[in-house]
């Protein structure tokens, strides 16, 4: 199996290959036997060349191993979507979510504004804090989701950039 | 003894109130917002009622519906715990009123030194040290001006009510002098429904030392030591340590010394902590008294090996202190980090949701005191504390070393949490030589983070095992990946979902 991995934005090719009750893997040209062990959900013990791993899957594209965070992306190259996933911003819309519980308190765009990269665009309180949640790309506002006082759970949608 | 105690708190403070109820035989109350039906507390308790809405003044803070499950439950006595009601003194009264002991000081000692003017004048004659500075609320700006000039710059400014930094203001030169009195009266104002604002001597980066007291009802006063607290960030405490790493014999017994005298003015009762400012030629003066169970207790019950909730419990039930002070002794080294759900990407914003993964940390020396588990949802409405981890070890450098250790060992997943901070400070030169003050954390953001090693490449492989592996059937521990072509998510839906947000 071949597969393409992105590890906090480097494109790797990783190439796995069972045998036996191990693993062999091909990663930049070298080759290692790898015997790893998914001991819960989520946790991978990983012994290579007797080195012991604890890796944890956080979420579908975030890894800790000792304590540090990796972004990990896997596209299988065969796909059409990873294809497509490939090219970085394809300019589609983007639903910009809230990163915490809380409480929509004002937006500091109109819908059909213009914004830049980095823009805040609304204030979300939590916890007494208030907090402003920038925009992930620069284009207009499609959308306002959430009513202002409204409360949000983490990852609803709070507005819509295109 | 009382038969059983009602736990007036959530969170950790009251799984650990909880806890020492189990050990001494008293059956324990719990009471809980209508987000916590789910919280450790209510699963670790005997009992558990509801008490209303998540926010605080509808539940946590509402004195006739605890009081009114005291009644309902038959607990004899009340634990605040810290924060909300512990230091409470209507709360205190109403819990005397309805025939329910508090476990803490007399409402009349909390009166005293809730008020940091009238600690002050209080504690002026009995002859503690103070900074120089006003023990009245500041009438003018004239006045501000006049005793500014007399104690010299820079000066800080003080809600009398206040708390965790709230109504407080430094000022540098005359110039400012204004500006700031007017805002810190009104965030005072806004913070606690009380202007009162005073003016002290501003000590430039201190030491922040506290002394812990336990006084019985009989007049019997013991101090069980200091704890040094002086790395904070916005005020907020984020390590503690016991002892301090500049606090020698002497020095402990003349601050000791003036801590039972402090309570002794105060006809205090139950547990008690003493705080104070020192500068940099040792020099210590009395800040404030907490009137409760601090948040870093453990750090003292560590050293001392005293168990301080069983103790209050005990003093309320008006038993004698079991020991003097010349049986308290200190052995060892024991730091505590509160493990925050906040994000220190987003200037150590909270930032609570649902603890997806937990691992938790074990082994010698190490001592986690918890009010989460993996799959609880941390709500937004309190305080995001999820526990404290407590390091002991024979010396300091050993009391690091485990705590570094079992940093390593915890994880925490779905959340953010100031885990990687503590890694940093531990590490730090300047914490390892014990060179600490309030200005510590500011001085550590500055500083250049030495790399830790970097796995890319294990992260890699992991990551596509992780994805061949996943792709069999459930159940653990999986060796044999059925491998599929497919992607999880296909293409089509995804061009389906971005259609539907137009």
């Amino acid at each position: 199996m071949i597969l393409e991995i992105v590890i906090n934005s480097r494109s790797v090719r990783l190439q796995l290959e069972k045998k036996g009750e191990s693993w062999l893997c091909h990663l930049d040209g070298r080759v290692t036997e790898i015997d790893p062990v998914l001991i819960a959900p989520g946790v991978l013990s990983l012994l290579i060349e007797g080195h012991s791993y604890e890796v944890r899957q956080e979420s579908a594209t975030r890894l800790w191993i000792e304590g540090k965070p990796y972004d990990a992306e896997v596209r299988d190259p065969r796909s059409l979507k990873s294809r497509r996933g490939a090219t970085a911003d394809d300019g589609g819309p983007k639903k910009l979510t809230a990163p915490m519980p809380g409480k929509v308190v004002r937006y500091l765009v109109v819908e059909g504004a213009a914004v830049e990269a980095g823009q805040g665009l609304v204030v979300v309180e939590a916890m007494k804090m208030q907090n402003e949640i920038k925009s992930p790309k620069k284009g207009m506002v499609k959308k306002l989701v959430a009513a202002v006082g409204a409360a949000v759970n983490a990852g609803d949608a709070l507005l819509i950039v295109e | 003894m009382f038969k059983k105690i009602l736990i007036a708190n959530r969170g950790e403070i009251a799984v650990r109130v909880i806890r020492a109820c189990r050990e001494m035989g008293i059956a324990s109350v719990a009471v809980f917002s209508e987000v916590d039906r789910g919280a450790l507390h209510v699963l670790k308790a005997d009992e558990a009622y509801a008490i209303g809405p998540a926010a605080a003044r509808e539940s946590y803070l509402n004195i006739e519906k605890i009081l009114a499950v005291a009644k309902r439950s038959g607990a004899e006595a009340i634990h605040p715990g810290y924060g909300f009601l512990s230091e409470n003194a209507v709360f205190a009264r109403a819990c005397e009123a309805a025939g329910v002991k508090f476990i803490g000081p007399s409402a009349a000692s909390m009166d005293m030194m809730g008020s940091k003017t009238k600690a002050r004048q209080n504690m002026e004659k009995a002859g503690v040290p103070f900074v120089p500075g006003t023990s009245r609320g500041l009438e003018s700006f004239e006045e501000a001006e006049r005793i500014a000039v007399k104690i010299g710059y820079p000066v800080m400014l003080k809600a009398a009510a206040g708390g965790g930094g709230k109504g407080m203001r430094l000022v540098h030169r005359s110039e400012e002098l204004r500006n700031a009195l007017e805002a810190a009266r009104s965030e005072a104002q806004r913070s606690f429904g009380d202007d009162e604002v005073y003016l002290e001597k501003a000590i430039v980066n201190p030491r922040h030392i506290e002394m812990q007291i336990l006084a019985d009802e009989h007049g019997n006063t013991v101090y069980l030591g200091e704890r040094e607290c002086s790395i904070q960030r916005r005020h907020q405490k984020v390590v503690e340590e016991a002892p301090s790493p500049i606090v020698d014999p002497d020095m402990r017994r003349r601050m000791g010394e003036v801590a039972v005298k402090v309570a002794k003015a105060a006809y205090y009762a139950n547990a008690g902590t003493i705080e104070f400012l020192v500068d940099q030629e040792k020099n210590f003066y009395f800040l404030e008294m907490n009137t409760r169970l601090q948040v870093e207790h453990p750090v003292t019950e560590l050293v001392t090996g005293l168990d301080l909730v069983q103790l209050q419990i005990r003093i309320a039930n008006g038993e004698t202190l079991p020991f003097s002070q010349a049986d308290v002794q200190l052995r060892g080294h024991a730091i505590e980090c509160r493990i925050y759900a906040e994000d220190p990407d987003n200037n150590y914003f909270p930032s609570p949701g649902r603890i997806a993964m937990l691992a938790s940390p074990a082994g010698p020396g190490i001592r986690e005191d918890s009010g989460v588990y993996e799959g609880w949802t941390v709500p937004i409405d309190y305080d995001p504390l999820l526990s404290k981890l407590v390091g002991y070890g024979s010396d300091r450098a050993q009391a690091t070393a485990k705590l570094l250790r079992a940093l390593d060992e915890l994880f925490i997943g779905g959340i953010k949490t100031n885990i990687a901070l503590f890694k940093r400070i531990l590490n730090d030169a300047d914490f390892q030589a014990g060179k600490l003050n309030t200005g510590y954390l500011d001085r550590l953001a500055e500083k250049k983070e030495s790399p830790s090693p970097d796995h890319a490449e294990v992260a890699a492989i992991a990551a596509g095992l992780f994805s061949a592996m996943g792709r069999s059937s459930a159940g653990s521990p999986v060796k044999g990946p059925e491998i599929s072509a497919e992607p999880q998510s296909s293409a089509w839906r995804c061009v389906a979902r971005r259609e539907a947000l137009r």
